[in-house]
This record gives C-alpha cells, structure tokens and sequence, in this order.
C-alpha cells in the first residue's frame, strides 16, 4: 500500500486541516463559554453583596424637595388653617370669615367654598394632623367642630374626581362655653369615651368642657352627655396658646413667650396645678421668646420653636419618685431667625417647621435627625400645609404665591442615633434601647434600635463558644496528639458528622426537649458542669494509684473509653439527686429562690439552652479545623522535644500548641462566625424577646431570628424592610471579615508548615 | 513504679486525662443526641399496651383510668406541694406518670400527669381498643357494638374480625372518595381556572369578542358537566361510608357512636403477640412515611414534607451541578492563577460560612420581589392581583438554596480537579488533544467522585436548611403537591411542605405539642437519617477517590 497520508491517517490532508480548525473552533467555544459561565458564577455571588447593600442604600439617602408648581393664587392672609387630603390633589383652609374654603393644591384654584358659621371666627384648630376634625372658636365664645370628608369616583377612564364636602359630626350648632367674649385660644381632643374642649377667653382663664360618650339605646349612634363647663386655676401669666393631650389628661397653657404651664385634667380643679416650667433659658440671652407651639403626631410630645431659630420636643415623664412633669427631650436648630410654623406630618413622628428667614425644615423626633434644611423663599415662611402622606407640602410665604414641593423623605426615622443610641421614645420615663418594629396604632412611634440584637446575638454566640471552646479545642488537643490511632479513626468522623446535623434539629431538642430538662433539673444541671471536671481528675488520680499490671491492660491514648463510664455515672448522679439538691439547698424550689432570694428572672427558654445547644453546633467546626492544624504540626518538633526529656504535656504546651496557634486561632474564628449566623437554634429555643441582660436565665432574641420572625411581615420597602435587609448586611459582612480572616491565618499556617 | 502525686501534677498528666475527658463528654454527647432521636422518633409506631386501673388520688374522688402511659419523671415533693397536690410529709420525691387518656371530645383533654403510687389496681384488658380517628384524636375504650344503618348488628364470631372487615371497606371507600376529590374535581378546578386566566389574558390583550365568550362558556359547561358526574358517584360513596358506625365506651362509661368515616385505625394492643406487633409496627411506619398530615399536622403521616423537600432538592441539583462545575473549571484550569483567582477562591471558601438567612434576605428581596414581580408583570398580567412568580415558591426556594450550596460544589469540584496528577493532562495534550477534549475526556471523568461528592454535600446541606426557606417558599400545609396530573404537571410556583420547616412547625406553632411531639421526633429521625447517610455517602466516595489516585501518582 503507498505510504500516502490520506493511507496513514484514513483521511486527507485537506479534511484533516479542516476538521482541526473545528476542533480548535470547538475549543475555542468552550474557553469562552467556561469563562463566562465561570465568571457568571463568581458575579452572581458578589450580586448578594450589591444587592443588599442596594436595598440598604435608600436608608443612607438624605431627603430633598422638588418644586413641583406654582400656585396661581395666594391662599388668603386671613386663613386660619390649612391641609390637604389624602391624594394631595386638594387643600382645604378655613379663614376668619367663617368660610371653608377647597382648592387645587396644584394651582390654588378655589373649587368649592361654604360657610359653615355665620360669625367670625378667631381661632381654628385640628384635633390631630391625622383627623379630618376642625374645631373653630368664635367671636361670641362659642365653639364649632366640623369634618372636611372627601369622596372619590371614578368616570370610564378609570379617571378619579375628589369630591370634598363638610359634615358637622356634633351638629350644625355651635357649642357655647363662654358668655360674652371671644374666644382665643382653644383645644379639643375627641376620644372613644370623650369628647373635651378647652378654650381660653379674651380675659385670660381657661375654661374646659367635657362630653361623655354613651351608647344611645334607641339609636345605633352615639349621645353625647354634657358636662358642667369648669373654670381651670387662674394662668399665672398670659396664655398664648393652649393644647391638650391625646389622652385628655394634660393641658398645656404656653403661656408669656417663655413658660408652660401644667394641668392634670384627671385631678380636681384644686389639685389640677401641676407646675410652671420654663421652657426657654433665659440665662445667658433673655430675649428667647418662643414664637411657634403645636403636637407631635399621636399628641404626647410638644414642639415648641423660638425666636433663635431653635424647635425642643418635650413630654411628660415620670421621676423617679414618680411624679409626672414636663421634660425636654430634645432639640433641633433650623436657622438663626424666629421659627414661625411648626407642622406635624399625619403618619410618622416627624414634623416640618418654618422661619422667618425662608427657611423650611424637615425633622424626625425619634432619630434625632434633621433631614433637609432648605431655603425656599425670600421672606417669612406663613403657613405650610401639610399632605396627609408627608409626600406634599404647600409652603406660602408672605406676600408671594404658595409654591407645591414635592417631598422626597423616605426614611427619616432612621439614623445612627435611632439604631444604635439609646433613645427617650415618648412614653417612656428615660432613653432606652427598645426594637418593636410595629404595633397596631397608625400614631405608634417605631422603634428601631439594633442594640438589643446586636446585643443578644453577642450574648447566644459568647455563651455557644463558652460551650463550644473548651469542649472542642480540648478534645482536638487529645484527639490530634495523645489518641490512639485506631481510635483517632472512629471518633473524628463520628464528631464530625455532627456538622452536618440540621440546626433545626438541634433547635427542636433543645426548645422541646432540653429546655424543660433544665427548668426541671436545674441544680443538677449546674452541678454536672462543676462536678464532671471534679470527678474526671479524681477517676485519674485513682487510676495512676492503680497497680501496673492492670493499669497496662489499656492501651495508652485509650483514655477517653476509661472515663465513658465515670461521665456517664457523673451525669446520672447530678441528675438523679437534683431534686433532693433542690430539696436542701433550695427549699425545694430553685425557681423561686432565684427571683426571691437573688432577684433573677428565670425564662424556661433561657441563654444557658443556647448556649448549650448552638455550642454543641459549634463544636464539630472548631474541632475539626484545630484537630487538623495541631496533626499538621511536624513530627519532628514533638521528637526532638521528648528526646530531650520534656513530659508529652510539656511538650505540647511549649512546643505544640506554640505551632498551631494561629489554626486553633482560625477554628475559633470560623466557629464564632457560624454562632452569630445561626438562625433556626436561637429562634426555637429562646424567648425571642428582645432585651438586654446578661443573664444567663433570661432570652434573648438575636439579629438573625429577628429576620426570620419579621421578615414575612414586613412593608416592602419599608423602612423596617430596610432595617432587616441592613441587619442581613451586617452579618453577612461580619461573618465574611471572620472567615477571611480565619482563612488567611490558616494559609499563612499550612505555606509556614511547608517550609518545615 | 508508682509516679508520686507530685510528679503525677508536675508532668501534666491531669490536664491529659482533662481532654480526654472533653472527647469523652463530645461523643457521649454526640452518639447520645442520635440515641435520643432514634428511641423517640421509632419507639412512637410501637403499639403501646392499653393500662385499666383506678386512680384514687388524695383529695378528690376516685375514678376509672383508661389510657397509654406516655412519660414519667421523678418530681420534688414540695413542688408538687406547692402546686396545690398533698402529698405525705415523709416522702422527698415520688414518681409521676403522663397517662393519654384520649378521647378529647369527652373530656376535653388528652394528658393527664398523675402520682404513680395513686393508680390502683393496673390491668391490661384484651378487650380494650385504640382507635385512631381523623377527628379529636386517639379514642381508647371498650367495643360494644357495630351499627349498620343505625341497627344494631347481631355479632356472630369475633366481633374485632367484623369490625377489621367493616374498617376495610370504609378505608376503601375513603380513599375511592379522596381520589376523586383530589385528583378528579382537582383537575377540574385547575381547568376551570385556566379558563377564566385566557378568558382574562384575551381581555387585556385584544378585547373579547362574543366568539370567544361562547367558546369559554362552552367549555367551562363541559367541566361543569364533568364535575356532576363525580359528584353523583361521590353521593353514592358518602351515602356508603356513612352507613356503618361503631358503638364505643369509654373509661367514665360514656357511650359515644363513631362513624366508620372517621376511623384510621383500630386494633387490640393488649391482644397483640410480638410478630402481631412488629406487623403492626411496619405498617404504622409506611403509613407514616406515605400518609397525608390530618389534624393540623399534628397526626398521621408527612407524605407531602418528604414530597417537597425531595423535588427541591432535586431541582436545587439540577441547577447547581452546571454552575458550580463550571466555576470551578474556570477556576482550576482557565483562570490566571493569580492573587485575584486566590481571593476569588477565598470568597467562595467564605461563602459557605455566611449565614443561611443572609441568602434568604436575599432570595426574598431579589428572586421573590424583584425577578418573580417583573416575571409576573410582564407574562402573568391576567392573574393580577394575585402573583404567580412574585411570592415565594418552589422555584425560588431551590435557587436560593443552590446559591447556598455553590461554593460546597466548587470547593469539592476544584480539589477533585487539583488531585488529578499533571503527568494524566500532559499526556492528553501531548498527543494532540485540544484543551477542552482533554477536559472533557480525561480530566472530568477523572474528577466526577469529587464532584460527586460535592453535590451531595450539598444535597445533605441543603435538605437540612431551613431558615432561608421560611422566607421564599415553604408552608405549614400545602393543599396540592407542587407536581400532579395536570399539565404542565411540574408547578414551580406553588409553595410546599418541606420536612424541615415541619419540624418547627409542629414542635413549636402547634395547638396540641403534647400529642405531637413524637411525630416531630420521628421526622426529625427521618430527617437526620437521610442527611447522616448521605454525608457518610460522600465520605466513602472522597476516600475512595483518593485511594485511586494514590495508585496513579506511584
């Protein structure tokens, strides 16, 4: 046969050309097809990082306005109040003339006005921002509560018309409180059992007037019961403005531009007199007037601004003897010129104010936080209507056209003082770290204060490695050094396979199972953690009195079986004559001595089970990982050691444990960082309530059970959404720093290891 | 020679025997938390003997005491004391008991703790009958008679052999009727349903025309039709069921009448012999293992659990097997090994120690919301308000947990791909082998033990996850299975069960724990046994391999 090479390789030369250039065409594909699938991977994973941090982002994102029209009008100077409803498509005002007034909150345009009383009117206020409830004071001392409603419909483009109108939900008359004399100042708060009004007359006393609220039998409805108007104690210095708590409790008079005074409207007139604080200091400077007062949203907090450009929250608080008085929580500055208005958004604790200057600002009370100061107009800011969604405002200023912002506030309530300081929420006597993340209440002021996770998530990890460390890295020492080889064989897998155990499973036992152990056996559980070392060092002790011939029966690096029986017996003692320890020593109730006698509160599921079981969760990681780093450590080492007479003890210590520092280092690194993760442990076998208290009977309630318990339930995009996203951050980036850093030690260890 | 106590502290040997110690108490602790399990998980499909007795306590009155002894425990005298219980002022401890006494719609309680020494006269009657019901759980008294019809059968022969027979045929017809509400008038509903999305889909898109109506209408009759076919026959069998009931007495000599509709099971476990057990045994086991959950979860089997954690992690393999192998041969063999291919490799060692709810977070915000929200606006408008895609779901629990278990695959993968000798690879090229014909017929077949190994470390991993779950798609009680017999058969938006979850749920957001936990063990058990056994599994493969390798390299 010719020695061609179509003979000697079965093809020709030209198809064998070519089927190489597919082949390389083939690998060609499969070197980028494997890079980009490769590269995919790697980008998908980094996309967990940008996006959590994508979805904390609007948390860090300061808030801003956006001129969204010119009204074409200016709402008239002799407007009273002003608000709009829900849409922010319309803004009602009421003004002197006894006239409400609805218009175009986007051009000014008037579309509907209607007088609803036919004298003049002094004085108009809103019950809260949050209600649709008007209450209007009169020349002739008499009050009218009206409710500006709106009703929406729909036309066959799906287009919505608002159609607003006033109802009169105590009647079309007015109430009179005062006989002759106009009123100048009033207060109401419309509750579920009353209904309260207080005013103040043109000659400085302060009359109060109370409804009770009855079910009417004949009617569905509800019948108001009158009360007997009260004349309250004589101010002791001009009122300027009177304001009543949501509660109807307290009554506030601000009274001569510097002082507030305090009423308890519970007590009887005699003892109403709570006291007059002043709210300015006057030391230094003595012309800080205060020149603007109203609520907070939920009527508990007052705002008061100044005359320096100064807005301070205050409320009631009790000392500690008790007594209520008035305290100052905190303050904002806007600007250096008199604060004019201060307006409460509908839906948060927050508020906008406005100065003299132009100025406008936007506050949140709970995080302390200014989130936009910004310079609107060239002269004194008037009014500011408020949009019920705080996503609208209209801020007139004198002598120009009110102008419609758009408001781009989103996450006010959060800030570095509002997660991670201790904050004086309303109602409480002093600053607290509080988490409770919703209530049933649309008022309720949330409270976001990572503190007490981050703390319990601490406090579950600490008391796990408490478990875990001295279990594990012991166990390791003997395991890797002193065990004996065919023994090594069965108990390091065995110990290992517990990594893979579900947590859930762990959680279970330990919620189900483990926790009423202990709430039972409690002193036998605490003597098992004394008495087992006790008793293991004595085992030994008596085993090296033994004679040789038997002592030589075992094998050494056998140890571990010798003490199976004395661990397994101290556990059946301790828990066997717990309940005659608790008998003698406790009076046969250790619960209660704890909470008499030491003033500890005992929680069935309590830090001690966490510990305990995440410990156990724990204890294969740090194991592993240290048994590895102290058998990598070369031979050599413990030879030379022993050959010059060192004890295998000595030799460990001074040698060994030296070498394989930075891998136990490592092990305790990486099982720390899967004790602050873990999620199904803590969740079951804690109370989840979030406090902070080291002790070692109460629960805890950790970031990442937070999660899982809120996580369901949370508003997408909400505020609370974004805290639980920003707590996912933080463990992720937490434990991400650990194992790194575990990790690298580790590499340094294994390249030092090569070397020797 | 004896050391003196001295030299004995000097040379160190106590803090010796310490870490023996801390071995010790690790196994001890390890092999007794599995004891732990097994007893408590398997002992509960034992049929436990039925106890007749008295219990005469201090105060109060005497009375008749039927019921399975469920716990005991050794309790402070004082305690007791305190709780309002007399007890005799010699006495420092004494035994109490957990006796199931059942029969909750009687006495309004299952359990009762009582004072061992105060129950008297203790029988094991032959006569005495557990009865499993689908309703108010266990039932324990004595037989009386058989109903057919509300007549009272007269019993020739054993009685416990007519009733076996009866129950048969119940059981038969119960599930003649679940199979045709499940499956048939399920088909139905599904179809309908589909219906009414074109008929909606059709709308949005281009206007529906009197045609179309007709023909939806048309079809809709059809199901309609359909549905009264079954719903005859289901007539005939509800008519069927009801006729026989059973006349029970219970331990305060309550007559009551149970339907034979209600009853799971009935037996004698005081007439039973060991072989009559173990018989029983089994069988309560595989009903365990392929029964559906009755009572809140609280009884019967974890059919569905097992279902959804099985196809999850199914699918989870399917997605993660390319994607991991492929990272890790770009990685190992087409990267530039240089500090960023190091870092990149650390990060993903990493990877596996973040937290498993931290990837929950994730696949809630990004897969739920994001993907499955713009998923359902762009292709699912017609089931608007009600998402398809964008809420949480089997598809989006099963990328979750492969994103979890990527980096166990790559690890496992690259060391596989680092073992295979270089001499193997330089041959292949020398020859002539493009780089990705000596990949793909020399080096992967070597290394599929690794990768092998990888993915069912990750399949133990993620069969046992259940933090990130509880955000993207499990559920208590799932009404369907997530694959049946309606087209396109695999449902990758509905929720499941999943054996984990079940775990905490029935341990813990249960009504009746008592009743329930030695379910949740014997799931628990389940569960730990499958992912032991996979772990060991993958042990024995990783061993495997390297001894082969070993060979090579010599």
């Amino acid at each position: 046969m010719e020695n061609t090479f179509e003979n000697r390789f079965g093809m020709s030369e030209s198809s064998m050309a070519r089927l190489r250039k597919i082949r390389k065409a083939k690998d060609r594909m499969a070197t980028a097809s494997i890079t980009i699938g490769g590269l995919s991977v790697v980008f998908s994973i980094c996309l967990i990082f940008f996006y959590l941090l994508y979805e904390v982002m609007p948390l860090l994102m300061p808030a801003s306005i956006r001129n969204e029209a010119n009204l074409e009008t200016t709402i008239p100077t002799e407007t009273l109040y002003s608000v709009m409803e829900e849409q922010s498509q319309i803004g009602v005002s009421v003004n002197t003339d006894g006239s409400v007034e609805f218009y175009s909150s986007d051009t000014g345009n008037r579309l509907k006005k209607s007088r609803v009383i036919s004298e003049n009117i002094t004085v108009v206020t809103s019950e809260a921002p949050s209600k649709q409830l008007f209450g209007l004071g009169t020349e002739s001392g008499s009050v009218l509560l009206i409710k500006h409603e709106y009703r929406s419909t729909y036309d066959k483009d799906m287009q919505r018309t608002i159609h607003p109108s006033i109802s009169y939900p105590y009647g079309e008359d007015a109430i009179e409180l005062i006989e002759g004399g106009s009123i100048s100042a009033l207060a109401f708060r419309d509750g579920d059992s009353a209904l309260s009004i207080a005013v103040l007359s043109s000659n400085n006393e302060v009359y109060l007037k109370r409804f009770e609220k009855k079910e009417s039998f004949l009617s569905e409805g509800i019948e108001l019961e009158e009360q007997d108007t009260i004349r309250l104690p004589t101010p002791s210095d001009k009122v300027d403005n009177i304001l009543l708590s949501s509660d109807q409790r307290w009554l506030f008079l601000v009274e001569a531009d510097k002082q507030v005074e305090v009423f308890d409207l519970n007590n009887s007139v005699d003892s109403m007199w709570i006291g007059v604080v002043p709210v300015v200091n006057n030391t230094v400077n003595d012309d800080i007037r205060i020149t603007a007062s109203g609520f907070l949203l939920g009527g508990i907090s007052l705002l008061l601004g100044d005359n320096q450009g100064h807005i301070s929250q205050w409320f009631m608080a009790r000392d500690v003897n008790g007594h209520h008085s008035l305290k100052k929580i905190r303050e904002f500055s806007l600007s250096d010129s008199p604060v004019t208005t201060v307006v409460s958004e509908h839906r948060r604790k927050g508020f906008v104010a406005g100065d003299a200057g132009g100025n406008i600002g936007l506050f949140n009370t709970t995080a302390n936080n200014v989130a936009l100061i910004q310079r609107v107009s060239e002269s004194a800011i008037e009014h500011i209507v408020m949009s019920p969604r705080g996503d609208n405002i209209i801020v007139q200023s004198v002598g120009e056209p009110g102008i419609l912002w758009n408001v781009s506030n989103e996450h006010p309530e959060v800030s570095f003082t509002s997660l991670w300081n201790e904050v004086w929420y309303e109602n409480y006597d002093e600053p607290a770290y509080i988490w409770q993340s919703s209530s049933a209440s649309n008022d309720f002021e949330p409270k976001f204060s990572v503190m007490p996770l981050t703390f319990g998530t601490m406090k579950a990890a600490f008391y796990a490695m408490l478990v875990a460390m001295p279990l594990a890295i012991g166990g390791a020492i003997y395991t890797a050094y002193f065990m004996a080889p065919a023994l090594r064989t069965k108990v390091k897998p065995t110990i290992e396979l517990m990594e893979a155990m579900p947590t859930v499973i762990l959680g279970f036992l330990a919620g189900l199972w483990l926790a009423p152990l202990i709430e039972a056996n409690l002193p036998g559980v605490v003597s098992l953690l004394v008495l087992t070392p006790i008793l293991i060092l004595l085992a030994a002790y008596l085993w090296s009195r033994l004679p040789r011939e038997y002592r030589s029966r075992v094998p050494a690096g056998w140890e571990p079986v010798i003490l199976m029986p004395v661990v397994i017996g101290a556990g059946a003692l301790c828990m066997g004559s717990s309940s005659f320890l608790e008998d003698v020593f406790f009076s046969g109730d250790i619960r209660r001595w704890l909470t008499n006698d030491l003033g500890v509160d005992f929680d069935q599921r309590n830090s001690m089970v966490v510990g305990l079981a995440m410990g156990f969760a724990v204890i294969p990681t740090i194991y592993s990982i240290t048994e590895d780093a102290i058998f990598a450590v070369p031979k050599n080492l413990t030879f030379g050691s022993l050959a010059l007479g060192a004890s295998p003890w000595q030799t460990l210590v001074r040698v060994i444990l030296p070498t394989a520092s930075p891998g136990i280092f490592s092990a305790v690194m990486i099982g720390l960082g899967r004790a602050v993760g873990e999620t199904m442990i803590v969740l079951m076998a804690t109370g989840n309530t979030p406090i902070m208290d080291m002790n070692i009977f109460e629960g805890l309630r950790t970031l990442s059970a937070n999660i899982s318990v809120e996580m369901p339930e949370a508003e997408v995009a909400s505020s609370h959404y974004r805290i639980l996203f920003l707590s996912g951050l933080v463990l992720f980036v937490f434990t991400f720093i650990v194992n790194t850093t575990g990790e690298t030690v580790r590499q340094r260890l294994r390249e030092k290891y090569g070397s020797l | 020679m004896k050391q003196s106590t001295k030299a004995w502290f000097r040379q160190g040997d106590p803090w010796i025997w310490l870490n023996a110690g801390a071995v010790t108490i690790s196994v001890i602790m390890v092999t007794g938390l599995l004891l732990l399990i097994a007893v408590r998980g398997l002992g509960h499909f034992w049929p436990h003997a039925i106890i007749d007795g008295t219990y005469n306590p201090k105060q109060g009155e005497a009375y008749h005491l039927v019921g399975e002894m469920a716990d005991e425990e050794w309790i402070s005298a004082s305690r007791l004391r305190e709780s309002g219980v007399e007890v005799a002022d010699d006495i420092d401890v004494l035994q109490r008991v957990l006796i199931k006494t059942g029969n909750r719609d009687i006495s309004g309680l299952d359990f009762r703790w009582l004072i061992a020494d105060e129950i008297e006269n203790i029988t094991y009657p032959e006569d005495l009958f557990t009865i499993e019901r689908r309703e108010w759980g266990n039932y324990y008294g004595v037989v009386k008679a058989i109903k057919e019809n509300g007549i009272e059968l007269n019993i020739k022969g054993e009685l416990y052999t007519v009733l076996q027979q009866r129950l048969d045929h119940a059981l038969e017809l119960h599930d003649k009727i679940a199979d045709i509400e499940g499956k048939d008038i399920g088909a139905i509903n599904y179809g309908l349903e589909r219906v009414r999305l074109r008929e909606r889909a059709l709308e949005l898109k281009s206007g529906i025309t009197a045609l179309d109506q007709a023909r939806f209408q048309e079809q809709r009759s059809e199901f309609y039709a359909r549905y009264d076919t079954y719903k005859e026959s289901l007539d005939v069998l509800y008519n069927e069921i009801a006729k026989d009931s059973v006349i029970v007495v219970s331990m305060d000599g309550t007559e009551t009448e149970i339907k034979f509709s209600n009853i799971v099971n009935a037996y004698r476990p005081n007439a039973m012999n060991v072989i009559q057990k173990v018989g029983f045994y089994i069988a309560q086991f595989y009903g365990f293992l392929s029964d559906d959950p009755r009572e809140a979860n609280t009884e019967g089997g974890i059919f569905p659990a097992i279902f959804g954690t099985v196809l999850m992690v199914i699918l989870m393999s399917i997605i993660v097997t390319p994607f991991g192998v492929v990272a890790a041969v770009y990685l190992r063999e087409y990267a530039k090994q240089g500090w960023l291919t190091k870092t990149i490799r650390i990060a993903v060692n990493n990877l596996a120690g973040v937290p498993s709810i931290v990837y929950g977070v994730f696949g809630l915000g990004f897969f739920v919301y994001f993907l499955g929200g713009s998923i359902d606006e762009l292709f699912y408008p017609e089931s608007a308000p009600s998402p398809v895609f964008g809420t949480p779901g089997l598809l989006w629990s099963s990328i979750t947990l492969a994103l979890l278990t990527v980096p166990v695959v790559i690890v496992a993968t690259e060391e596989g791909l680092s073992r295979i000798p270089k001499a193997v690879r330089e041959g292949s090229l020398a020859l002539g082998a493009t780089k990705i014909e000596t990949l793909w017929h020399v080096v992967l077949p070597m290394s599929t033990p690794a990768m092998m190994t990888g993915l069912i470390l990750a399949i133990a991993r993620a069969a046992g996850e259940v933090a990130p779950l509880m955000l993207v798609g499990v559920v208590k009680l799932a009404p369907t299975l997530p694959l049946d017999g309606n087209a396109p058969f695999l449902h990758l938006d509905r929720k499941f069960m999943h054996l984990g979850f079940h775990i905490y749920d029935v341990g813990f957001q249960s009504p009746n724990v008592e009743a329930s936990r030695p379910l949740v063990y014997a799931t628990a058990f389940l569960l730990v046994a499958v992912i032991a056994s996979l772990n060991i599994t993958a042990v024995v493969i990783r061993n495997r391999l390297r001894e082969r390798y070993r060979l090579l390299e010599t």
